[in-house]
């Protein structure tokens, strides 16, 4: 069956597929850039990537043997279409020090830094959904001043706080002082905890605030002094016309949030030993291992892209405006 | 400078002031006066625990950790600063770079930045280290970049907040040049916003660097920062805590000191607040009044034997009606009128007048910290000064009372269909099944003559033309059959052509319906025209009220005379500069003692100025507040005759 | 002072295939020492017409002429004077905040013409000129009123010592009791210096008051123009018809009907 130009131009009027094929679009430049810079990491460091990694003493014979391998002997735009190719089919590249292909490293401590991820934003969110709305019904128009004023002081005060301090911190108090939880150790569930909340609290106190502040906001729009006109019940004012509309800014907020949390990952699982990717970014940037910082940051790098996608898909629907908006 | 010095007096700039400045001082003074001390080494004190002679112990070389979280404030500090220079001036940079390079490459700068921002700072601080290498060098290099593009976002979204304005066009078109309309106009505007985000940037910038120290790809041994010493007191933490979290602690306070501080400055600059609120905006709604008491009885002042009783056939009765604000503010004082069954009342006023206020005073609209007091406020004999909390109050006003805004495109919820927004009103206060609410918010849609209202029913707000989004409105208003529509300025955002379509429904309505309407509006022309009576409003009072056929005939108040002379006709001489009424609206904050039209009145005399006129109707009831009005000439306010106040400014 | 023509003004945004017309074909003349009032609601493009002749929208077709002579907005000719200034809608962007309304109206004067003591002797002459205090040359426009703010604009605009003033809805903004300060003052000024003046607005009676020669733009096209009393007198194109008669007239009351189906359907190309 072909397609006709007739059916083509009803394709190029839905206003669906027209924001699908721009996001889509947008995204696959986004990844271009990614892997170009990715790809350039080993290009711009000043000096012989693995000269720099394997030492002034290794032999001259295994570091040209090394250069061959990793096809740095050829001309740059060679070397990018190689990666390209190479990345479609899921390849990654060596590693330097240790010699095992990249994809396998990752492969090995992927799931600990998503499961980490995952787990504090999903916390977050279940703490700062109930938090913040209950505190803007409770401190609208001004009302409970001394609540708001302590609300918004330990908010500022944690997230002010980085994850890795915090988790610093809850390591002093529980497992030093209290002795509680299990340190520097994936053992299950309770290894999870310190952090997790390590993660999580800070987050919550951002997010909980600007809930509060997106409600209070959309509280005072005039479609809420419609519906106040209308008399419905206050239920309803919050639930059908105040939350949907305070919802689109949070969204967008909850996106950077955990875009935030995949790099404070990096910090915290160095406080646990956690044995995710951040460790390993660490000490392959330490010591030089290049073909590995390149795969972990395509990694995060992807995985920010994703969210970002994932916001920009849930506001579209969400928001009836958008897509015609968009164009 | 001015705003500065209010900054700081401020409770929230005076701690942030004294943290930041205790943070600062540290900085410059601490490594002069403890430096030796924090680098003494004392092999024989190895990782001792807190004692008088060191108050947090020592580390593995015997150096006392005290002194050495002290000294590596200047190093942690100096670090975030210059990071912060680097990142604002890339930034600034990036984001004003489209204004000078031109269409293309700007868009080609933008649309990278746009990628940039995508990323969290922290893994763009990572990819630059690698780069730039590992080192305080190198992570400072790291942090700026990857702060740049925030900033050059930031720049871009204020440079064309800015340029969109007239006063730049205005500048264009008068010749000024490229480079001087970016110092002279557009720096100095954006300039504040930018170092309020400065400051908390360099809050962030210290916390990024203490973590890449700590992560040992920042500050390197034997210097240290913050980040360094955590990272050499976290090994140790189960032996000696104190030399960890005290550099944490550390880190917290200066963090927290810009960010204070940052926050304090956009408060007392009165730039807009930062994603996030703050301590500053509770603070800020501190000053506002506790709240506000349920709506009190006030003492009836009015003196008219003929508005004194409530008439049988009152749809509404309003005795002393008064609107406040902390601070001083009397927007609404003392405002009595009766709206009759079926009849359309007009309240004429303008900006100051307190018009709008009143409407939404009687139609119990108003909240904290608006406080609404009355000596009678009435609605179909039901007295509404009793809380509406209540279900029976809430269905009563929400079935016989229907408001129409000004604005139909916010008032209307943009995520809900126009049809459920309709038919909500009767759902939910008389219980109509989804199926018949449906059916009457129909049949609504089509007596507010939208054509195609099935289709309409099922759109939302946006899909709507501004004429037809307001006959929607209307349709809602009288969803539930009320005795009362009160319109606040409805027709004040259409057009022309369209205003007269909308107001002749109005008048429909009101006919076959018999619905009383209270018409809020400042074109007297278009009152004159819709209502049968009009109230003119001055600085919360109402100065006069009379039949509208008789306004150009019996107007007699000077106020309502300007108003009727200043508005240009179809028939005004051209040859006669027009009417104006000098000086400027009153203003609620400050009202005089007397009448409070006195200062722009060609009347005014002594006893004006000091005791203020009340309403006093004449024979045929119309009602004046004035005292000279018996001595304004009762002709006719005619297109052609000499104006009553002609003067410039 | 001297004749503007804008001849064959076409104005697009957005792509070939989606994007919306604002101006569409627009010939229009203000004679010298002419008022030619231009009239239009919301999304007839009179604004964006504004805009285009003054070179801060682009045109995509047409020219702007005065004398005969293409305008060149260019920036080789940005020094000397701009023979085309606006005054603009809004009184509270119309003006930079932080400069005094004094500098405001310097900024304007044509560069390298006057300098110091001969260049703030002109700026108070101008602040006269629109009837402010001679005090007004210090003040920050958040001391200033809205019909105030207008006449600084004005001034600024006349600063630049044009040969034709565009008045973009200078009143729409105002109160009705400072609408007529300013009104007075542009007419004053215009039969004072013979200015060349496009003074657009919505308001028709504002228009009828201003303007010598009337001109009514709707969607982008001009439907009518002439003689402002034939015009407001016999009207000959149907929107023309239908504006004028929408006017609320003083004195008149609404004719209202008790059936509903009377009443017309709401205009179908106002979808």
């Amino acid at each position: 069956m072909t397609t006709s130009p007739r059916s083509l131009a009803v394709l190029a009027d839905n206003p669906w597929l027209r924001f699908a094929a721009r996001r889509l679009g947008q995204l696959l430049i986004s990844v271009l850039v990614l892997v170009t810079a990715s790809f350039l990491i080993i290009h711009l460091v000043p000096g012989d990537p693995v000269r720099a990694a394997l030492g002034i003493d290794a032999p001259q014979s295994l570091v040209a043997a090394r250069r061959h391998a990793l096809g740095l002997d050829d001309p740059i735009w060679l070397q990018y279409a190689h990666y390209l190719k190479n990345l479609v089919t899921g390849q990654m590249g060596t590693s330097i020090t240790s010699g095992l292909p990249v994809s396998e490293v990752i492969g090995q401590r992927l799931p600990a830094t998503l499961e980490l991820a995952v787990y504090s934003f999903i916390v977050s969110v279940g703490l700062a959904l109930p938090i913040g709305l209950g505190m803007a019904v409770l401190t609208r128009n001004g009302r409970r001043r001394a609540a708001e004023l302590s609300f918004t002081s330990a908010g500022v005060v944690l997230a002010a706080i980085p994850g890795f301090l915090l988790a610093v911190g809850l390591v002093y108090v529980f497992s030093v002082q209290l002795g509680w939880t299990p340190v520097a150790e994936e053992a299950g569930f309770t290894s999870f905890v310190l952090p997790v909340l390590a993660m999580a609290l800070g987050s919550a106190a951002v997010l909980a605030r600007i809930l509060r502040l997106e409600v209070l906001g959309a509280m005072q729009a005039d479609y809420v002094r419609t519906a106040r006109a209308k008399r419905l019940p206050s239920w309803r004012i919050y639930l059908v016309h105040v939350l949907p509309n305070a919802l689109t800014a949070t969204l967008t907020i909850c996106g950077l949030l955990l875009a935030a949390l995949i790099a404070g990952t990096v910090l915290v699982e160095n406080v646990f030993a956690w044995p995710g990717l951040g460790a390993t970014i660490v000490a392959s940037i330490l010591s030089k291992d290049y073909p590995v910082v390149q795969g972990i940051v395509l990694v995060y790098g992807i995985g920010v892209l994703l969210i970002n996608l994932a916001v920009d898909v849930a506001l579209a629907l969400l928001d009836p405006r958008s897509t015609i908006r968009e164009s | 400078m001015r705003r500065m010095k209010r900054v700081l007096r401020t409770p929230l700039g005076i701690s942030a002031s004294v943290l930041l400045g205790v943070v600062l001082v540290l900085a410059v003074f601490a490594p002069v006066l403890w430096g030796d001390k924090a680098s003494a080494i004392d092999t024989s004190a190895i990782l001792q625990g807190p004692s008088s002679a060191h108050w947090l112990g020592t580390n593995n070389l015997g150096q006392d950790v005290f002194y050495r979280v002290l000294v590596a404030t200047r190093l942690s500090v100096e670090l975030a600063l210059v990071a912060t220079a680097i990142g604002v001036a890339a930034g600034l940079v990036l984001g004003a770079a489209p204004l000078v390079l031109g269409a293309r490459l700007g868009r080609l700068v933008t649309a990278a930045v746009n990628i940039a921002v995508a990323f969290p700072a922290l893994l763009l601080a990572l990819f630059f280290a690698v780069i730039f290498g590992v080192g305080a060098r190198g992570a400072l290099l790291a942090i700026g970049f990857a702060t740049a593009p925030t900033f050059a976002r930031l720049t871009r979204t204020l440079v064309a907040g800015v340029a969109g304005l007239d006063y730049i066009a205005a500048a264009r078109v008068a010749g000024v040049s490229r480079i001087r309309l970016l110092t002279r106009h557009v720096l100095p505007n954006i300039g504040e916003t930018l170092v309020v985000n400065a400051t908390i940037a360099a809050g962030s910038a210290l916390l990024s660097f203490a973590g890449l120290s700590f992560l040992g790809l920042g500050v390197q041994a034997p210097a240290y920062d913050w980040g360094q010493l955590l990272s050499d007191g976290l090994d140790g933490i189960y032996i000696h805590p104190a030399a960890a979290l005290a550099p944490g602690v550390a880190v917290v306070v200066a963090g927290l000191a810009f960010n204070l501080f940052g926050e304090a400055l956009a408060l007392g600059l009165g730039v807009p607040e930062l994603a996030g609120g703050s301590v500053a905006r509770a603070a800020r709604a501190g000053r506002r009044a506790p709240a506000g008491a349920p709506l009190a009885a006030a003492a009836e002042e009015n003196s008219n034997p003929l508005l004194g009783t409530d008439r049988a056939d009152s749809v509404l009765v309003v005795r002393d009606l008064r609107v406040s604000f902390p601070g001083g503010v009397h927007p609404v004082r003392g405002v009595s009128f009766t709206v009759g069954r079926g009849e359309a009342v007009g309240v004429v006023g303008e900006s100051g007048s307190g018009k709008s206020l009143t409407a939404l005073a009687v139609a119990r609209l108003l909240e904290d910290p608006a406080q609404v007091s009355a000596g009678r406020l009435a609605l179909l004999g039901q007295d509404l000064t009793r809380d509406p909390g209540k279900r029976v109050r809430r269905q009563f006003l929400g079935t016989s009372l229907g408001m129409v805004f000004q604005d139909p495109m916010t008032s209307f919820n943009p995520v809900k269909r126009v049809g459920v927004q309709l038919a909500e009103v009767i759902r939910e206060h008389k219980g109509v099944s989804r199926r018949d609410a449906a059916a009457r918010a129909v049949e609504r849609l089509h007596a507010v003559r939208i054509p195609a209202p099935h289709r309409r029913y099922r759109q939302f707000p946006h899909e709507l033309s501004g004429g037809m989004r307001q006959r929607a409105m209307i349709g809602m208003a009288v969803m539930g059959s009320p005795a009362l529509v009160i319109a606040d300025e409805p027709t004040t955002a259409l057009d022309v052509t369209v205003q007269r379509q909308v107001l002749r429904l109005l008048k429909s309505i009101q006919a076959a319906d018999d619905v009383a309407l209270l018409f809020i509006s400042h074109d007297i022309t278009v009152v004159g025209q819709v209502c049968d009576r009009v109230l003119v409003m001055y600085a919360g009072r109402i100065v006069e009220n009379l039949p509208a056929a008789d306004l150009r005939t019996h107007a007699r108040h000077p106020y309502t005379r300007a108003l009727l002379a200043a508005v240009p006709s179809m028939h005004t001489d051209r040859e006669l500069p027009l009417a104006i009424v000098p000086g400027r609206p009153a203003d609620p904050a400050n009202l005089p003692a007397g009448c409070a039209f006195a200062s722009r009145c060609p009347l005014a005399d002594a006893k004006c100025a000091s005791a203020d006129p009340v309403l006093q109707a004449d024979d045929a009831g119309r009602e004046v507040a004035c005292w000279h009005a018996d001595r304004v000439p009762l002709a006719a306010v005619a297109d052609t005759e000499v104006p009553v106040v002609i003067s410039h400014e | 002072m001297s004749e503007l023509r804008l001849e064959n003004i076409t104005v697009r945004f957005g792509s070939r295939r989606t994007g919306l017309t604002a101006v569409d074909a627009v010939d229009l003349t203000v004679p010298s020492g002419h008022v030619v009032g231009l009239v239009g609601e919301s999304g007839s493009g009179k604004s964006t017409l504004a805009r285009a002749a003054v070179g801060l929208t682009p045109l995509t077709g047409g020219q702007v002429l005065l004398n005969g002579q293409p305008v060149t907005q260019s920036r080789t000719a940005r020094r000397g004077r701009r023979p085309l200034q606006m005054v603009f809608q809004d009184p509270y962007s119309s003006l930079d905040p932080r400069m005094t309304a004094g500098d405001s109206i310097a900024e304007a004067i044509p560069r390298g013409t006057l300098r110091g003591a001969a260049k703030r002797a002109e700026t108070a002459r101008l602040i006269e000129l629109v009837g402010l205090p001679g005090g007004a040359i210090d003040a920050y426009p958040a001391r200033l009123s809205g019909g105030q703010r207008q006449r600084v604009a004005l001034a600024r605009a006349l600063a630049g010592q044009p040969d034709v003033i565009i008045a973009d809805e200078i009143t729409s903004a105002l109160d009705v009791s400072t609408q007529g300060a300013v009104l007075n003052v542009v007419r004053g000024l215009q039969r004072q210096l013979r200015l060349s003046m496009l003074f657009i607005s919505h308001n028709l009676a504002v228009v009828r008051y201003v303007a010598d020669i009337v001109a009514v733009m709707y969607h982008g096209r001009i439907v009518e123009c002439g003689q402002a009393d034939e015009v407001l007198a016999n009207p000959r194109h149907s929107y023309t018809r239908k504006l004028l008669s929408a006017i609320p007239e003083p004195g008149t009351t609404l004719d209202a009907t008790t059936d509903l189906a009377d009443l017309p359907d709401e205009d179908l190309d106002q979808e």
